[in-house]
């Protein structure tokens, strides 16, 4: 990070479609079925040029089933796969202008560091293959390790090279399978901010498969959410985070406080909706609702609510629930998260900033939930509420 | 992928090109069993089951039957026991001359059979042993004891060492370890190792015709009658002995999936 | 030991690093060492040696037939080769066709069975039994079949004829195309079984990353599979060729007595016929130093390329 002129320099200009206001992929109703097996269900998207795009969900999730289709490594039992324009779907995948950086990396272990990623450049008959090749690895500052076998080099060092080896052939869209899955955690975050530099730096659109929702959100310009082959939401970070749709996104992307509602009213002149949860009257922005809804999940994300002690006022104006009572405090640095038992309507998380001289509640305490209006949202009352949320088995 | 690409169709079809190579030969000697052959069974003549019926009908085939598996027999056992011991320490210990042992194990495979049965002969003559059964045994343990030591040792490869450091944490002696742990891990290797070493042992004619003296073999059996004729109940036998393998090979897999599965 | 590497298969590699009762295993090992080793030396390394030994032994003057003293006569060396060189040469020459013959063949059936037939674990199972299946029938008795296979009336040499590959007179059985063939199909197993050992280990997100980086279906073959498949080729073909060059049950089988006779058939004769133990001698120790000469440079010049 530290040398950024050397990178501008490994630019070649005008090589891919940098400049944005093209569409470097979009999929049509892509199906892919494996025998009674829908992995990918009818999905449509499009990516525009020089962005970084995520496609985030859980495992199982037909992230991975679509990224390889937009390599060729897998055709699509229905739909069409264009690259800036053309459509692809037959084309196999070394004719395609898309490079994979593979979860395990796939390094060749015959070759050398320099050699994998001169490799894409010999197949094409390029001009300057060593050059260009070192160039490649300065970007990823691994030019003085040119010379020897992936088996020598670290996760992280290998991890660069296979991104070396897709960039430098200046592909139209540079895919990412799960790339930072087999590193540590101080490591994936250092690489998390370098990609997106690198991103920034080449300007190739990169499509990110992850099932990290920090990782999706810290470096994606636009995140798609994929649940059981399709997409949930597609939307920048901020965006999806603040206005979720639909409660598997509500729970993936973060963590919110969902309960069921019926609404009753509305209020403002049709700008506020009145929702009556186990008999407590909540209000929601009628834009952040879905429209139309009788039976709703209210929704609000944990650091937007604040404890109040027993005999304490709420500020007038909020939304509040309660009395509950606190069955779980735990410290966590920057915040501490509380677990609050509401009778009649569950358990709720708060996550309360640690700004000094604030009181802890302790275990036991009977405390009052209360949050701003603006920040509650409603949802279709047809799902589960727990949806999108990790059961015990379920990878972190 | 779901669309054709020309590589795809031709190198299976070589593939069965291949298969169809290694096949017919055994597909001749299962039909010959059942030819009205005579003497000679060279050329087809007509179905009889007359063979099978009285395998031993021809002289000497079953007494040099007997005396293959008694000889693979005995040679499996002794060449899987030394094996397994010499792979199991050529894989764990670090000692001095660990790559000379490597090299003497392997030496005898690089060696063609013909030398290594001019060799044992030289041996046997200039010490004025006897040749026969026991010659036969000792030379045939000497040839399968590499093949078991490369098969039981890519089987100990594969095993966590920290198993072996699990039992002598929770008290087990070495004794124990090996028994308890060790042995019963590289069972399916050595089991396997063993199946090698008996076909090996089975099959061999050059090095028992060198070290057999009067001693007779199927093997040994077969290839001097080939000159006068080979009786069909050879082939009978051979037949015989190719189904029970067969069968033995898939009572393997199917118990051996069964067990994973459950 | 490098040709210790390429037989004893990729295991050593990993294994060499860090055992960690190195210390104190000494003892134990010896112990278990003990008894192979002394079986080896026994039974391997001292007949080598009287082997050696007999190839120096001289003729007792006006002796029995087969009488011979110790001796250090040199000479039967240049004697030998002078008289067999044809036949030593003859079986070099035809255990290399017979290796690359294998090769051509077993290649294909081993990449089935190793990528084609991958998570198909009852077709791979199925595919490998058929590999090995000729290890269950005698190794005598096929070689016989070839001779019914090949006969100057059979279909095989019927229809090569009738394809003009054959002049209207030509034969292959009692030709030296017959011995090769068999030599070829003795050893096809011992080719085909290594190269399945190590495609089976190629990772298939390699010929994955072949293609995404632009290599066709052909250069990924070239560039990935064939150069990480190198060490099964460097065993299958040891395991073809070594056997192949001392065999003499498919020259004597299926060749005639004069343009196919291989060395193993010499030294086979020269023990038990003519009872010429310093001639058999010589060309024993001749036949095995040639082809540990043969393996290791063979082996070295595999081994610069660094498989891995």
């Amino acid at each position: 990070m530290t040398t950024v002129g050397t990178r501008a320099a490994a630019v070649e200009p005008g090589a891919a479609p940098a400049d944005g206001g093209g569409t470097a992929l979009e999929l049509r109703s892509v199906t892919k079925r494996f025998g009674d097996v829908v992995a990918v269900d009818e999905l449509s998207l499009a990516v525009p040029s020089g962005t970084f795009f995520a496609l985030l969900g859980p495992s199982g999730c037909g992230k991975t089933t679509t990224l390889r289709m937009v390599a060729g490594l897998e055709r699509p039992s229905a739909g069409t796969v264009c690259l800036a324009g053309r459509d692809v779907t037959g084309a196999p995948a070394h004719r395609r202008p898309v490079n994979t950086v593979f979860q395990s990396y796939a390094l060749f272990p015959h070759l050398s560091v320099l050699e994998n990623v001169a490799f894409g450049l010999r197949r094409r008959r390029a001009r300057d293959v060593r050059a260009r090749a070192l160039e490649a690895l300065e970007l990823v500052e691994l030019a003085h390790l040119a010379q020897r076998r992936p088996s020598q080099l670290s996760g992280g060092q290998q991890q660069r090279v296979a991104l070396a080896r897709a960039v430098v052939n200046r592909p139209a869209l540079l895919l990412l399978d799960e790339p930072l899955g087999a590193l540590d955690l101080r490591l994936r975050r250092q690489m998390q901010v370098e990609l997106k530099a690198i991103q920034a730096e080449v300007g190739i659109t990169f499509v990110h498969v992850t099932h990290d929702q920090e990782e999706a959100m810290t470096m994606a310009d636009t995140v798609a959410v994929m649940n059981h082959g399709r997409i949930e939401q597609l939307g920048g970070p901020a965006d999806l985070y603040e206005h979720p749709r639909t409660a598997f996104v509500a729970n993936f992307l973060g963590q919110s406080n969902l309960v069921r509602g019926t609404v009753v009213e509305t209020l403002d002149g049709g700008r506020t909706l009145g929702v009556d949860v186990g008999g407590a009257r909540v209000r929601v922005p009628a834009h952040r609702s879905v429209p139309g809804a009788r039976h709703v999940l209210v929704g609000v994300r944990p650091e937007k609510v604040r404890l109040v002690a027993a005999g304490d006022d709420a500020r007038g104006g909020d939304n509040e629930l309660g009395p509950g009572t606190v069955v779980d405090t735990s410290f966590a640095g920057v915040s501490t998260q509380y677990q609050v038992r509401v009778e009649g309507l569950g358990t709720f998380g708060v996550f309360a900033q640690n700004l000094g001289g604030g009181s802890v509640h302790a275990p036991g305490s009977v405390v009052r939930l209360a949050w701003d209006v603006p920040h509650t949202f409603a949802l279709d009352g047809h799902q589960e509420v727990g949806a999108g949320t990790l059961g015990p088995g379920d990878e972190p | 992928m779901s669309r054709v690409r020309p590589g795809a169709a031709v190198v299976p079809a070589f593939a069965a090109l291949g298969f169809v190579f290694l096949l017919v030969p055994i597909a001749y000697t299962v039909l010959f069993s059942f030819n009205d052959g005579g003497k000679t069974n060279l050329v087809w003549r007509g179905f009889t089951l007359d063979a099978w019926r009285n395998p031993c009908g021809a002289p000497r085939v079953c007494s040099a039957l007997v005396g293959s598996l008694q000889v693979g027999l005995l040679a499996t056992l002794v060449a899987t026991a030394l094996g397994t011991l010499l792979a199991v320490a050529l894989v764990r210990a670090r000692f001095r001359g660990r790559g000379a042992v490597n090299l003497l194990v392997l030496l005898p495979m690089t060696t063609p059979e013909v030398v290594l049965g001019a060799a044992l002969v030289s041996q046997f003559l200039s010490l004025r042993v006897p040749l026969g059964f026991g010659t036969v045994v000792v030379a045939h343990v000497m040839f399968c004891l590499s093949f078991v030591v490369v098969a039981v040792k890519a089987r100990v490869a594969t095993l966590d060492p920290a198993l072996e450091q699990a039992a002598a944490d929770l008290y087990a002696s070495p004794w124990q370890t090996f028994w308890r742990v060790t042995f019963p891990l590289l069972l399916p290797g050595i089991g396997a190792a063993a199946l090698l070493a008996f076909s090996l042992s089975f099959d061999d004619f050059i090095v028992t015709n060198f070290t057999s003296g009067g001693f007779e073999t199927f093997p040994k059996f077969v290839y001097v009658s080939a000159t006068r004729g080979i009786p069909p109940q050879a082939n009978v036998i051979s037949s015989a002995m190719f189904v029970l393998a067969l069968l033995v090979v898939v009572l393997v897999r199917v118990a051996s999936r069964a067990r994973r599965r459950r | 030991m490098s040709v210790v590497a390429a037989l004893g298969g990729p295991e050593q590699a990993g294994t060499e690093a860090a055992s960690p009762q190195a210390a104190g295993a000494g003892r134990g090992a010896r112990r278990l060492l003990a008894p192979g080793v002394l079986y080896l030396v026994v039974f391997f390394v001292l007949p080598v040696g009287v082997l050696l030994a007999t190839s120096f032994y001289a003729r007792v003057p006006g002796g029995e037939l087969g009488e011979y003293t110790p001796a250090l006569r040199w000479q039967n060396y240049p004697e030998a080769l002078a008289q067999f060189a044809p036949q030593l040469a003859r079986s070099f020459g035809f255990a290399a066709v017979a290796t690359v013959a294998a090769l051509l063949v077993g290649y294909p059936m081993a990449y089935v069975i190793a990528v084609r037939a991958r998570g198909r674990p009852g077709l791979q199972g199925l595919l490998v039994v058929l590999v090995v299946a000729p290890f269950f029938t005698s190794f005598i008795l096929r070689t016989v079949a070839w001779k019914q296979i090949l006969a100057d009336q059979g279909e095989v040499v019927g229809a090569l004829r009738w394809l003009h590959v054959l002049p209207p007179d030509g034969r292959l059985s009692a030709a030296p195309a017959a011995v090769v063939i068999g030599l070829t199909y003795s050893f096809l197993p011992f080719m085909v079984l290594p190269l399945f050992a190590s495609l089976e280990r190629l990772d298939p997100r390699l010929l994955e990353a072949g293609t995404d980086l632009y290599a066709t279906p052909l250069t990924t073959f070239r560039t990935v599979t064939l150069p990480l498949s190198a060490p099964g080729v460097v065993a299958g073909t040891l395991l073809t060729f070594i056997p192949a060059v001392g065999d003499y049950v498919n020259s004597s089988l299926l060749g005639n007595n004069t343009t196919t006779t291989m060395i193993g058939q010499v030294i086979d004769q020269r023990f038990f016929r003519t009872v010429d133990y310093p001639t058999a001698a010589v060309l024993s120790v001749v036949l095995m130093v040639a082809i540990l000469t043969l393996v290791s440079l063979y082996v070295r010049r595999a081994g610069t390329e660094e498989l891995v």
